[in-house]
C-alpha cells in the first residue's frame, strides 16, 4: 500500500547493446573453437626448387602409402604440395622416411602438425593459436653477420679492378692494398699520382671517396667506400646469408620455417616442431661452395648412370630433378671467385638471365678456358658439406655428408672473362633461384650464432600441459572465490570472466600472434586481474546501498567505478606496451596476452556484467540484492 | 554523501611513520643484499650456455659432474631441475666454442658416459654481446615504464600523486629485486618481465586508492588531508584485499603447476603483489601526504568536467525515475515494500 520514497532507477540496456554482446560472444566462440580440435600428425611434401609435381608424383606417393600399410587419416594435394594426415606420430615418422627415400631430392618431405580444424571453421578463416617454439618444440637461432669482414672483402674485390683501370691507362702504380677501412694506392711520385688520381676519379668516384696524401714517402691515394656503397654491401651480405640459410632449411624438411632479418646485421631462424634439434644445428652449420666445370659431351650420362662407370676424366652428377650429366674433373673456378650473381632480363631477347661477376683471378681462368671451348657446355655444381649424426648399428656416429647438385648447364657462346650472362632460362623464377644459389655458394661474410634457444619436443609438450593446467586451476579458484564473496553478482562476473577467456583465445587465434609460455602466464595473470574491475564495481555497489535505493546503487556503482577502472587499466596497459617494445621473443608474448587481456576484460567486466545484471535486476522492483 | 562512521575504520595513516620505517628497512636490506650477494644473473644477461637434459631414471649429480669433467667441462655448473631425472647444466662462455657445437658436444659426452638414453630438453645459448644488449634493453624498459607512468599520473592527477605512485613502484621493484638477491634465485628475462608486470599491478592498486582520495577530497566538506586519505584507504580495503587474493591465487597456481621454467616469474610476481599491496596503502598515499597534497590542488582543473558529468548523471537519473514511476503505476502492484533496504546484504 505504501510506497517508500526510494529513488527508482530502472537500469535498462538498449537492445543494441545486448545484440552487440551476443554478436561478440558468437564471434569469440567461433574463432576460439579451432583450438579444441587439436592437430593431426602430418607429412607435407613440397617440390624442391625447379621441380613441379605431376600425375607421376601423385601415383608415386599413393603407391608408397598403399604399400606401407600405415593408417592414413586423409591425403590432399593442394597448391602444388601434398598434405597427408596420420592417426599417430609413429606412422607419421615412418611415412616420412619412406616418402623421402622414394622421392629423393626432388621433394622436401617435412613433418608437421596440421590443425584438425573442421571445414566449416576453415571456411571462416578460423585457425587455432600459433604456438611458440617453447610450446611446440623447436630451434631458435640468432645469427650475427660479420659486417667488418664483409666490408673488408668488398675492398679486396676492388683491388683487381683498380689495378686493371690504372694499367689500361698506362699509369704505373707501386702497390694497391687494403689498409684498415681504406684502399691504399701507392705511386712513385706526385706526377704519377696526379695522373692516377684522374683515372681513379673517372672510374670510381661514384663508389669511393678519394683523397690524395702526398706526405708519405710514396705518395698515395686513399680510397674509402662511400656510405651508400657500404650500406649496400651490408644489405647484400645479409641477403646472401639469408639465402644460404633458406636453402639449408629447405633441406631439413621443416614446415613453416622463419628466416628473417633482425636489425641491420642479424638474422633470426626459427624452426618449429623439429624432432631432432641437434641435427638441425648441424645442417644449419653446413658450408656450401660452387664449382664451374665443363660438361663432358663425349659420354652418355644415362649409360653411365646405369653401369655406374663414368668415362675417363669425367664424373657423373645429377641435376636436382634427377637428370644425370657428366662433368669434366677439372674445376675452372669455384665459389671463392664469384663476386656477384644477379637475375635480370636479357636486353636482346627479353628472356630471363643471370649476370655473374667473378674476381680478377677467376676472370683470367675463365678467359683461358672459354677461349678454347666456345660451343661447349659449362655447368655449375653446387656443393654442400654438413656434419650429421646418424645411427649405425644402434651407435650414434658423426658423418660428414656432402651433397653435390648440378644447378645449371649452359652453352658457352663466346669467350668471356670476369663478367658473363647465363641465358636461356625458362622463367624469371628460375633465374632468381639460380642467382640465389650462385650467391649462396659464395658466402659474402661469415656468420656466427650469437643466441640459441632450443626446446626439445618433450619439454614443449610439458610446457603446454603445465601452462594449460595452471590456467584451468587458477581460473577455477577465482570462480570459486568470486561466487563465494559476491553471490549472484559473483556468478555474473564469472560468466564475464569465461567470456573474457574465450575472447582472448579468439583474438590470439585471429591475430595469429605467437603464444609462448610467458604468454600463458600473461593469460593467467589477466584472469586474476580481470576480476578487479568487477571487484571495484561490486564493492562500490555495496557501499552505495547504504545510502540509496537498490537500483540507484547499481547504477552509481557502475558509473563511479568506471573512471577508476579506466585509469587503472590504462596505466597497466602502458607498462605492457613498454614491455612489448623492449622485450624480445618470449617476453613479447607475455606483453601481447597481457595487453589483449586488459582490453577484453574492460569490455566483459563492465559491459558484459552490466548487461546481465540489468537483465536480472533492471526495470523491476528488487527487494534484495544477492551481493 | 556522508561517510559511514559505524564501520570500523583502521587508522592506516596514523601508523604511517611505522610503515615508513618498515619500508626503509626493507629497501636498505635490499640494497645490502645487492651489495653483499649481488644478483644471480641468468645466462640471458651473462651470456653462456644452458643445457637441460632428461635421464629416464633418477640420476646423481655427482655422476653427471664426473662425466662432464672427463669430457673437459669441469667448470660446468650442474643442478637438478624440477625432478631427480632432469639435470640443468650451465657453462660459461668459452673462447672459440661459443656456438651450438658446445651443446652437441656436451650431449654427446653425456650420452657416451651413460648406458641410458638421454634426451635433450632445452638448450639456451646467449652470446656475451647479446647478453649485454638484453641487460641494457631490460634496464631501459624499467626506466621508460616508470617515466611513462610518472607522466600519465601527473597529467591525470597531480604531480604529488605522481611522485607518490612512482616512489611506490620503485619501492616494489627494489624490494622484489632484493628478495632475488638474498635468495640467490636466478634472475633472467622472465623475472624482468614479471618485474614490469609488478609495476603494472602495483600501479593499478595505487591508482585505485588515489582515485578515491581525489573523490573524497571533493565530497568530504571537512577533514584534514590525512583523514581524507585514511577514509579512502579504508573504503578501498575490501577491494584491495579481494583483488590481491584473486591475483595471488592464480599466481600460486602458476607457481605450483606451471613448471620449473616459470618458477622465477611466478615468485617475482607473488613477492611483487604482496609488496605492491602494502605499498599502495602506505608508500603511495603517505608520500603524497608528505609532499603536502591538499584539497585545493585537486579542486582546480578537473572541477568543470566533473560538474558536467554529475549534472548529466542527475538528468538521466531524473528521467529514469519518471519512467520507472510511470511503469510502476501501470503495473499497480499492491505489494508491500520494506521500508529499509539497509537490511539487504
Amino acid at each position: 500500500m505504501f510506497q517508500n520514497q526510494q529513488k527508482i532507477i530502472s537500469n535498462q540496456y538498449p537492445t543494441w547493446k545486448y545484440l552487440m554482446l551476443v554478436v561478440v560472444t558468437v564471434i569469440g566462440l567461433t574463432y576460439a573453437m579451432p583450438n579444441i580440435f587439436g592437430d593431426d600428425p602430418a607429412v607435407i611434401i613440397s617440390p624442391a626448387k625447379s621441380v613441379e609435381f605431376n600425375a607421376d608424383t601423385q601415383s608415386q606417393v599413393a603407391s608408397v602409402l598403399e604399400k606401407s600399410n600405415l593408417s592414413i587419416k586423409s591425403s590432399v594435394f593442394e597448391n602444388g604440395s601434398f598434405l597427408i594426415r596420420f592417426n599417430n606420430t609413429e606412422d607419421q615418422i615412418k611415412a616420412k622416411s619412406l616418402l623421402k627415400d622414394k622421392l629423393g631430392r626432388t621433394a622436401v618431405v617435412a613433418l608437421d602438425l596440421a590443425p584438425a580444424t573442421p571445414a566449416f571453421l576453415q571456411g571462416l578463416g578460423a585457425e587455432p593459436m600459433y604456438l611458440g617454439l617453447d610450446l611446440r618444440g623447436g630451434v631458435h637461432f640468432l645469427m650475427d653477420v660479420d659486417m667488418e669482414e664483409a666490408i673488408n672483402k668488398a675492398y679486396k674485390r676492388y683491388i683487381d679492378e683498380v689495378k686493371g683501370a690504372l694499367r689500361a691507362e698506362k699509369v704505373r702504380y707501386l702497390a694497391v692494398e687494403v689498409e684498415g677501412e681504406t684502399l691504399e694506392v701507392k705511386f712513385k711520385n706526385t706526377e704519377i699520382l696526379q695522373a692516377g688520381m684522374k683515372v681513379l676519379q673517372t672510374r670510381f668516384a661514384d663508389r669511393f671517396t678519394l683523397t690524395a696524401d702526398e706526405t708519405t714517402a710514396a705518395p698515395r691515394v686513399l680510397m674509402s667506400l662511400s656510405a651508400a656503397t657500404i650500406a649496400e654491401t651490408k644489405k647484400y651480405a645479409l641477403q646472401q646469408n639469408i639465402t644460404t640459410l633458406r636453402n639449408r632449411v629447405n633441406a631439413l624438411g621443416v614446415s613453416e620455417p622463419v628466416i628473417q632479418q633482425q636489425g641491420d646485421r642479424r638474422i633470426v631462424v626459427q624452426l618449429s616442431g623439429v624432432q631432432d634439434p641437434a641435427r638441425a644445428k648441424e645442417i644449419l652449420g653446413a658450408t656450401a661452395t660452387l664449382e664451374f666445370r665443363l660438361v663432358e659431351e663425349e659420354g652418355d650420362p644415362y649409360r653411365a648412370e646405369k653401369t655406374g662407370y663414368a668415362p675417363n676424366g669425367a664424373t657423373l652428377y645429377k641435376f636436382r630433378n634427377g637428370r644425370p650429366i657428366l662433368l669434366k674433373r677439372r674445376i675452372i673456378v669455384d665459389g671463392e671467385n664469384v663476386i656477384n650473381a644477379q637475375s635480370g632480363i636479357d636486353p636482346e631477347q627479353g628472356s630471363p638471365q643471370v649476370s655473374v661477376t667473378l674476381d680478377g683471378p677467376g676472370g683470367r681462368k675463365m678467359l683461358a678456358t672459354t677461349k678454347k671451348h666456345v660451343g661447349h657446355r659449362m655447368a655449375v655444381l653446387f656443393i654442400e658439406n654438413s656434419v650429421e649424426t646418424v645411427e649405425e648399428n644402434g651407435q650414434k656416429v658423426k658423418k660428414r655428408i656432402t651433397t653435390k647438385d648440378v644447378i645449371n648447364a649452359a652453352v658457352i657462346r663466346g669467350q668471356f672473362a670476369n663478367r658473363f650472362q647465363i641465358t636461356g632460362l625458362d622463367s624469371p623464377q628460375e633465374a632468381q633461384d639460380l642467382a640465389l644459389l650462385l650467391r649462396a655458394g659464395a658466402l659474402a661474410a661469415p656468420m656466427e650464432i650469437v643466441e640459441e634457444r632450443t626446446v626439445g619436443p618433450s619439454l614443449g609438450k610439458d610446457n603446454i600441459n603445465q601452462g594449460f593446467m595452471s590456467v584451468i586451476v587458477g581460473f577455477i579458484l577465482v570462480l570459486i572465490i568470486m561466487a563465494w564473496r559476491y553471490k549472484v553478482f559473483g556468478m555474473v562476473a564469472n560468466v564475464a570472466l569465461m567470456l573474457n577467456l574465450v575472447i582472448i583465445v579468439a583474438v590470439l587465434s585471429m591475430l595469429q600472434a605467437t603464444l609462448t609460455l610467458p604468454g600463458i602466464a600473461g593469460i593467467v595473470l589477466t584472469v586474476g586481474m580481470a576480476v578487479d574491475a568487477n571487484v571495484l564495481i561490486f564493492e562500490r555497489i555495496r557501499e552505495e546501498m547504504k545510502n540509496s535505493s537498490i537500483q540507484s546503487a547499481i547504477y552509481s556503482g557502475y558509473e563511479k567505478a568506471f573512471v577508476t577502472i579506466a585509469d587503472a587499466n590504462i596505466t597497466t596497459l602502458l607498462a605492457a606496451i613498454v614491455l612489448f617494445s623492449f622485450g624480445t621473443g618470449p617476453i613479447k608474448g607475455f606483453a601481447i596476452t597481457l595487453s589483449i587481456g586488459i582490453i577484453t576484460s574492460m569490455f566483459t567486466a563492465i559491459l558484459g556484467t552490466r548487461a546481465v545484471i540489468n537483465w536480472i535486476y533492471g526495470n523491476k522492483r528488487v527487494e534484495k540484492l544477492s551481493i | 554523501m556522508s561517510i559511514d562512521m559505524q564501520t570500523k575504520t583502521i587508522n592506516f595513516m596514523g601508523q604511517r611513520k611505522l610503515a615508513m620505517m618498515f619500508s626503509l628497512f626493507m629497501i636498505v636490506a635490499s640494497f645490502a643484499g645487492l651489495w653483499i650477494k649481488g644478483l644471480n644473473f641468468g645466462i640471458d644477461f651473462t651470456g653462456g650456455t644452458l643445457i637441460e637434459v632428461s635421464y629416464p631414471t633418477a640420476v646423481e649429480l655427482k655422476k653427471v659432474r664426473a662425466d662432464l669433467t672427463e669430457a673437459n667441462y669441469g667448470e660446468a655448473m650442474v643442478q637438478h631441475f624440477g625432478s631427480a631425472e632432469e639435470v640443468l647444466i650451465r657453462i660459461a662462455p668459452r673462447e672459440g666454442l661459443n656456438s651450438p657445437q658446445l651443446s652437441n658436444q656436451v650431449l654427446d659426452a653425456l650420452s657416451a658416459a651413460s648406458e641410458e638414453d638421454i634426451t635433450l630438453r632445452r638448450v639456451e645459448f646467449v652470446g656475451p654481446q647479446v647478453g649485454d644488449e638484453l641487460t641494457e634493453d631490460g634496464a631501459l624498459a624499467v626506466l621508460y615504464a616508470l617515466f611513462g607512468i610518472l607522466i600519465y599520473v601527473a597529467l591525470r592527477f597531480e604531480w604529488r600523486f605522481s611522485l607518490g605512485a612512482v616512489s611506490a613502484l620503485v619501492h616494489d621493484v627494489v624490494i622484489t629485486v632484493g628478495v632475488f638477491a638474498w635468495t640467490q634465485m636466478q634472475f633472467d628475462l622472465t623475472v624482468l618481465a614479471a618485474l614490469l608486470a609488478v609495476i603494472g599491478y602495483s600501479l593499478n592498486d595505487t591508482i585505485v586508492v588515489f582515485d578515491r582520495v581525489r573523490e573524497n577530497f571533493r565530497t568530504m566538506r571537512d577533514g584534514s588531508p590525512e583523514e581524507v586519505t585514511n577514509t579512502a584507504v579504508n573504503q578501498m580495503l575490501a577491494r584491495t584485499i579481494m583483488t590481491s587474493v584473486t591475483t595471488l591465487l592464480v599466481l600460486m597456481a602458476l607457481f605450483f603447476l606451471g613448471g620449473e621454467i616459470i618458477h622465477g616469474f611466478a615468485t617475482a610476481l607473488i613477492v611483487g603483489v604482496v609488496i605492491g599491496t602494502f605499498s599502495s596503502i602506505y608508500v603511495a598515499s603517505a608520500t603524497a601526504l608528505a609532499l603536502g597534497v591538499s584539497k585545493e590542488d585537486l579542486m582546480k582543473a578537473p572541477t568543470e568536467g566533473v560538474d558536467r558529468e554529475a549534472e548529466e548523471a542527475e538528468l538521466q537519473r531524473a528521467f529514469l525515475e519518471q519512467e520507472a514511476k510511470r511503469e510502476a503505476k501501470l503495473a499497480k502492484q499492491g505489494k508491500k515494500l520494506d521500508d529499509e533496504d539497509e537490511e539487504l546484504k
